[in-house]
């Protein structure tokens, strides 16, 4: 029996989600551009605000000013709909990710994930094939070369990575006994012999697979072949400006932001983390856990930029060969 | 495994990197230091007492492949002569815009009157600023390069007397009989440039299989 009070918190998570999301890829953008500058010996971003942390927001005000120019020879509404299709998905995935540890107000449990589903995994698989759909479409709604190669691309390297994602969480999930997000938060919060967390990182074959993966799901160095910039100028969204391609830039940082964020919660044990309950007043102790979450997920981006400042480009047959499909 | 200790290794590279010193020059506050005979603006000079080199002889125009240079001359005034000759450059303009940067202007110049300082900061707002007159390009009575903001924050006034782009030979044809005899005029606000090392005394510091 749900009354309005469930409807409201549920609309406050969802919100808080979408702040937090948008907040989170404006750090990522920033911190993306300093930490490779950082690994190339040079400064990044450094004039707009503070250590250059208003320059995503100005990327972002000065895409949303830009002419959105639509080329005459698109196919109108898929091309269109195509940016709206790519976010989302991205938005959608987040919402299972439990961020901090559940707290009761009077005798409501609430927890912090906008959507606490009993299958969350597959729902996060799902959602994320359906991303695919966005590239392919606005690659192929351009109709110019570039932007289709990149979509073809894009669906021979979603094909592949795909079932490697899928399967990689096969272990993980026989493993912990359940497809919950938050089941299997849970289920890593003892330790093994009192000393380790018992994460599942200790299926390390799974969590390497899933985090390749991960790396390939959210088209990003070395997998970036879909939007490879000396090759196909700039792939699926060479043909979308101001707005359109904020869009895309937006959901792929998103997606970067939500890979990480369930590498995290599914291998490095998501929230879980020394609360030091006992010795500091309950007011302080809530913060712990979204603090080890957010820790553990810019670990996992930290390790995605620094794939990407480090590896080069396959060529795309080999990679797709290499994922094991033709 | 091998593999694994391939991208280990190369991670470990940039890795090491983010503890490392930047190399990038956080210009405008502070400007590197530019190659001695840096391809900057150009300035004509003048000699000490004043009058100034350039005889309006336009050889630098006809070796010009860009065609950007402009040269009239026209006679000195008996009573009030401009350059030491007859001639003297009554109309100079160069078209920055079209400029390469070349430096040939600076070797065919007989009297040495053009050379190219390390100015390098020459933006304009329109075409036609881009065309620089001789009241631009001349240098002052001091030889101190004419620049558009002197008083700017972010102008270096060590650079506007580093007039020093100067082709300079070891001697007049390379002989080695003319070494270390300076073959140009002394110019105003630097003075006698020193003349440079001759490859006789290079090898002597080198070694002879130097």
């Amino acid at each position: 029996m749900t009354d309005w009070i469930d409807v409201l918190i549920v609309v406050i998570k969802v919100v808080a989600a979408f702040v937090v999301m948008l907040v989170a890829t404006l750090l990522l953008i920033w911190g993306e551009r300093k930490l490779l500058a950082d690994m190339q010996n040079r400064i990044g971003p450094q004039r707009a605000g503070p250590w250059g942390l208003l320059q995503a927001l100005a990327d972002g005000i000065k895409l949303f000013f830009k002419e959105p120019i639509t080329p005459s020879r698109v196919e109108k509404r898929v091309y269109l709909l195509a940016p709206i299709l790519a976010l989302i998905p991205a938005l959608l995935m987040f919402l299972v990710v439990p961020i901090g540890r559940p707290f009761t107000i009077g005798d409501r449990e609430i927890t912090l994930q906008a959507m606490d589903l009993n299958v969350g995994i597959l729902f996060v698989l799902a959602v994320s094939s359906m991303a695919v759909y966005a590239v392919v479409l606005a690659g192929w709604s351009s109709g110019s070369k570039y932007p289709l190669l990149g979509a073809v691309r894009a669906t021979a390297q979603a094909i592949s990575y795909e079932a490697a994602l899928g399967l990689a969480l096969v272990p993980v999930v026989i493993y912990e006994g359940t497809l919950s997000v938050s089941g299997l938060v849970e289920g890593q919060s003892g330790q093994f012999f009192g000393v380790f967390p018992a994460w599942n990182i200790i299926l390390l074959p799974s969590f390497a697979f899933f985090l390749v993966a991960a790396i390939a799901e959210t088209n990003r160095a070395p997998f970036d072949l879909v939007e490879a910039e000396n090759e196909l100028v700039g792939g699926f969204h060479t043909e979308y400006s101001g707005l359109r391609f904020a869009f895309f830039f937006l959901a792929e940082y998103i997606n970067i932001f939500t890979m990480s964020a369930l590498t995290a919660t599914i291998f490095l044990g998501g929230w879980n983390g020394p609360t030091w309950d006992g010795s500091l007043p309950a007011s302080i102790t809530w913060v712990f856990p979204i603090l080890w979450f957010s820790l553990k997920t810019f670990a996992i981006v930290f390790i995605f930029f620094w794939v990407r400042a480090t590896l080069p480009r396959l060529r795309y047959d080999r990679w797709w060969s290499w994922a094991g499909s033709g | 495994m091998g593999l694994l200790a391939v991208f280990a290794k190369g991670l470990s590279v940039t890795f090491r990197q983010m503890f490392r010193p930047r190399v990038t020059t956080p210009y405008p506050h502070e400007k590197r230091v530019k190659p001695q005979r840096f391809h900057g603006r150009h300035v004509l000079n003048r000699h000490e007492d004043g009058m100034e080199k350039c005889i309006g002889c336009e050889l630098c125009a006809g070796v010009c492949p860009a065609r950007c240079i402009y040269v009239r001359g026209a006679d000195n005034p008996t009573q009030d002569p401009v350059s030491p000759g007859e001639r003297f450059g009554f109309i100079y303009e160069i078209n920055m815009l079209r400029c390469i940067f070349c430096g040939l202007c600076v070797e065919a110049c007989p009297t040495e009157a053009i050379t190219m300082t390390q100015l390098f900061e020459m933006s304009v707002t329109d075409r036609t600023s881009g065309i620089y007159a001789k009241d631009e390009l001349l240098v002052g009575e001091d030889g101190t390069p004419n620049h558009a903001q002197p008083d700017g924050p972010l102008i270096d006034l060590n650079e506007l007397t580093i007039a020093d782009g100067w082709m300079r030979a070891t001697a007049p044809s390379g002989r080695q009989a003319y070494e270390g005899i300076p073959g140009w005029t002394p110019s105003a606000g630097v003075g006698l440039r020193p003349p440079e090392q001759g490859q006789s005394t290079r090898d002597e510091q080198d070694g002879e299989d130097a």
